[in-house]
């Protein structure tokens, strides 16, 4: 088989069809095209895709080697897992969503140029989107709109950074950035980086995931910063800032747990944390720390999801999610607890579990490179890691004190998914060489030495001495942490107090223009398209500057429309995208 | 089965004997850092048997107590309806 048929299709065709379906026909749908999209990229070849010429620049549509087949494997996988995950709901909104995200992720991962890169790169924001506005109360929505605020930045910041390093370079393909970083570069940096979740620009993370619905969290901890740490080791391996980066956030993540009350939370400032090791893998840049960190986002996205699996089938039972309100649920969740627990130990890199083959990778690998700092800090973070994820959290959700709740298992397929996560991480952990297989650079590399046994050991364990020595230090408090999100969230109110009048004033002759001259012409020419576009569009800009600003009540209604108008406003981002491309090079 | 070790790890009768475990694990790991054979070392607090020990304990408590301070002391935990 030469012919690659790209994955995306495939979920793109699939969400397409979703809803037309019903009952058994769906779901037997909703799994078969994840399980091709595995068989795809399972006999996918190396070589390049879809070469086409587009106003004077040659774009690659699909590139597949090494490193975008080892993220697309993982990719697919956790399509299949947080299908099943999901298969109890009837309503076909989340499912279509679901896809779409999954498939613009693989067309990121096999993007050969910016262009395409940008379009699918957009296309994740929108689609996850729809998984935290869908949960449906108003913090939800608020956090939704504060997510797509933040990533239509980041877009912009990338736009920009494409549009540069084009023009001064020619050629828009995606490859390592050359030579020292200029503007061009330091832009498209900007827009990765925040999609890696790397702080300051971390708030839209932990502010958004655990706001989105039970389902839909899973696919959210899985991709978009995945997609990151990807862009990040195909565009800058090696760049030093990102050493440091990433270790500032391997432990920033780590701060911020200990004061969480929120479970989902909690876990999503362990993504920050994981993520800062593949970010200092890229950093550092050696064959191995780039191994390290493409392995250690393989095993992430795993155990990560089984954690907010585990941590969303109780939020689906008690309709609790704050630590300081659970507690004692082990008695009738003895499975959950199980399940979730081996997500635990592979991310807090217990022997035989995954995490212990890939993060050791990457903290070996500053070894090597004579950054001891780097390794002692990372090392010290991987105390916390456990110290939250193994401890604290499943102590207070699951043991501790009783909250007298008796809730029943999830549905199976909860338990299902959850149970085909666990056996990959138990999997990689025991026998890691297919994984190593998968990497880009050959592996020389031996996990299991007793020395890194005892070591490990001798770190965990006695963080959980610490853990039971000051138990009462940690008990949750009914508080919210202030993160980077308060300039947006605080500052921007105050912001708009000052230029409320002169705001209010341009608003009030857009509007009057648009009544006087536009409309009339738009009843003229009475294209119903046109008319739904710059509804949209309005609706976007104000719903975004409302929620964000004063986050008054009358948006709410925006709500129901949502999909449509963001789907407009999508077409409307590439439409003007390709506009600026053709300006710079017609 | 897996009731019962979960069970094991949260009902109260086993507290002790959890206890006692979790000790004897404690020292049986750092009795086995002594014994391991260290060949290619690169850094001198890993030729220090029970190095990882001490690191991870001083790791856990600087945690625990720096983000705390953060928060109580540093302002960074605040009323849930701080931004209402």
């Amino acid at each position: 088989m030469t012919e690659f048929v790209h994955p995306t299709i495939l979920f793109f065709v699939g969400a397409l069809v979703i809803p037309f379906l019903n009952g058994t026909v769906r779901k037997f749908w909703q799994l078969l095209i994840p399980a091709l999209a595995i068989g795809v990229v399972a006999i996918a070849q190396p070589g390049s895709y879809g070469t086409v010429w587009f106003l004077g620049q040659e774009l690659l549509i699909a590139r597949v080697d090494k490193l975008s087949l080892v993220f697309a494997s993982v990719f697919t996988i956790m399509s299949l897992i947080g299908m099943v995950y999901a298969l109890h709901l009837k309503r076909p909104g989340q499912h279509v969503a679901a896809f779409l995200y999954v498939g613009s992720a693989l067309g990121v991962v096999f993007a050969g140029d910016y262009l395409t890169l940008f379009v699918f790169w957009e296309g994740m924001a929108f689609a996850s989107a729809y998984l935290i506005f869908a949960a449906g109360d108003e913090r939800a929505v608020q956090a939704g709109f504060r997510y797509l605020m933040v990533h239509l930045t980041g877009g912009i910041a990338l736009l920009g950074g494409v549009i540069l390093h084009g023009a001064a370079t020619g050629s828009v393909m995606f490859g390592p950035i050359e030579g020292p970083l200029g503007a061009a570069a330091y832009l498209i940096l900007i827009g990765f980086t925040l999609n890696a979740a790397v702080p300051p620009l971390n708030a839209w993370l932990t502010d958004a995931y655990p706001e989105a619905t039970v389902t839909g969290a899973v696919f959210l901890s899985a991709f978009t910063t995945k997609t990151a740490v990807y862009v990040l080791a195909r565009g800058f391996p090696g760049a030093e800032l990102l050493v440091w980066f990433g270790t500032a956030m391997a432990i920033y993540g780590v701060i911020y747990a200990v004061m969480e009350n929120d479970c989902r939370r909690l876990l999503a400032y362990h993504i920050v944390s994981q993520v800062g090791y593949m970010v200092a893998g890229i950093g550092i840049g050696t064959e191995m720390a780039l191994n390290g960190a493409t392995s250690h986002a393989f095993a992430h996205i795993l155990y990560k999801a089984l954690l907010f699996m585990g941590a969303g089938a109780v939020i689906y039972v008690t309709g609790r999610r704050k630590l300081t309100e659970l507690g004692g649920l082990y008695r009738t969740m003895p499975l959950t607890v199980t399940l979730y627990m081996i997500g635990a130990f592979a991310i807090s890199a217990f022997p035989f579990f995954s995490g212990f083959v890939t993060k050791s990778m990457v903290v070996s690998a500053a070894g090597y490179d004579h950054r001891a700092v780097v390794m002692l800090l990372l090392t010290l973070a991987s105390s916390g890691t456990f110290l939250h994820t193994g401890l604290k959290l499943p102590y207070y959700m699951f043991f501790g004190k009783d909250s007298g709740l008796r809730p029943p298992e999830p549905p199976r397929n909860m338990l299902v998914a959850m149970s085909i996560a666990a056996a990959l991480c138990i999997g990689i952990g025991v026998y890691p060489a297919p994984l190593y297989a998968l990497l880009p650079y050959e592996v020389d590399y031996h996990p299991y030495t007793w020395p890194h046994v005892t070591e490990s050991m001798g770190i965990l364990m006695f963080t959980a001495l610490g853990f039971v020595l000051f138990l009462k230090a940690l008990d949750p408090e009914d508080t919210i942490s202030i993160d980077t999100d308060w300039f947006y969230r605080k500052g921007a109110r105050a912001f708009m107090r000052f230029a409320e009048k002169p705001f209010a004033r341009y608003e009030q002759a857009v509007s009057a223009v648009s009544e006087k001259s536009l409309l009339p012409f738009m009843h003229r020419s009475a294209q119903a398209g046109l008319r739904a576009d710059l509804g949209g569009i309005d609706a976007i800009v104000n719903g975004v500057a409302r929620k964000v600003l004063r986050g008054g009540e009358k948006l709410r209604r925006v709500q129901t429309g949502i999909v449509t108008h963001y789907a407009v406003g999508m077409i409307a981002g590439v439409i003007a995208a390709i506009a600026i491309f053709a300006v710079v090079w017609l | 089965m897996i009731a019962r070790i979960v069970s094991f790890f949260g009902d109260s009768k086993y507290a002790n004997l959890r206890l006692r475990l979790f000790y004897l694990v404690l020292a049986l790991i750092v009795v086995a850092d002594f014994l391991v054979p260290r060949e290619h070392v690169e850094y001198l607090w890993e030729r220090l048997p029970g190095w990882s020990a001490v690191y991870g304990f001083a790791s856990c408590v600087a945690i625990i107590f720096v983000s705390k301070f953060l928060g109580h002391q540093g302002g960074l935990m605040r009323p849930e309806d701080y931004y209402d």
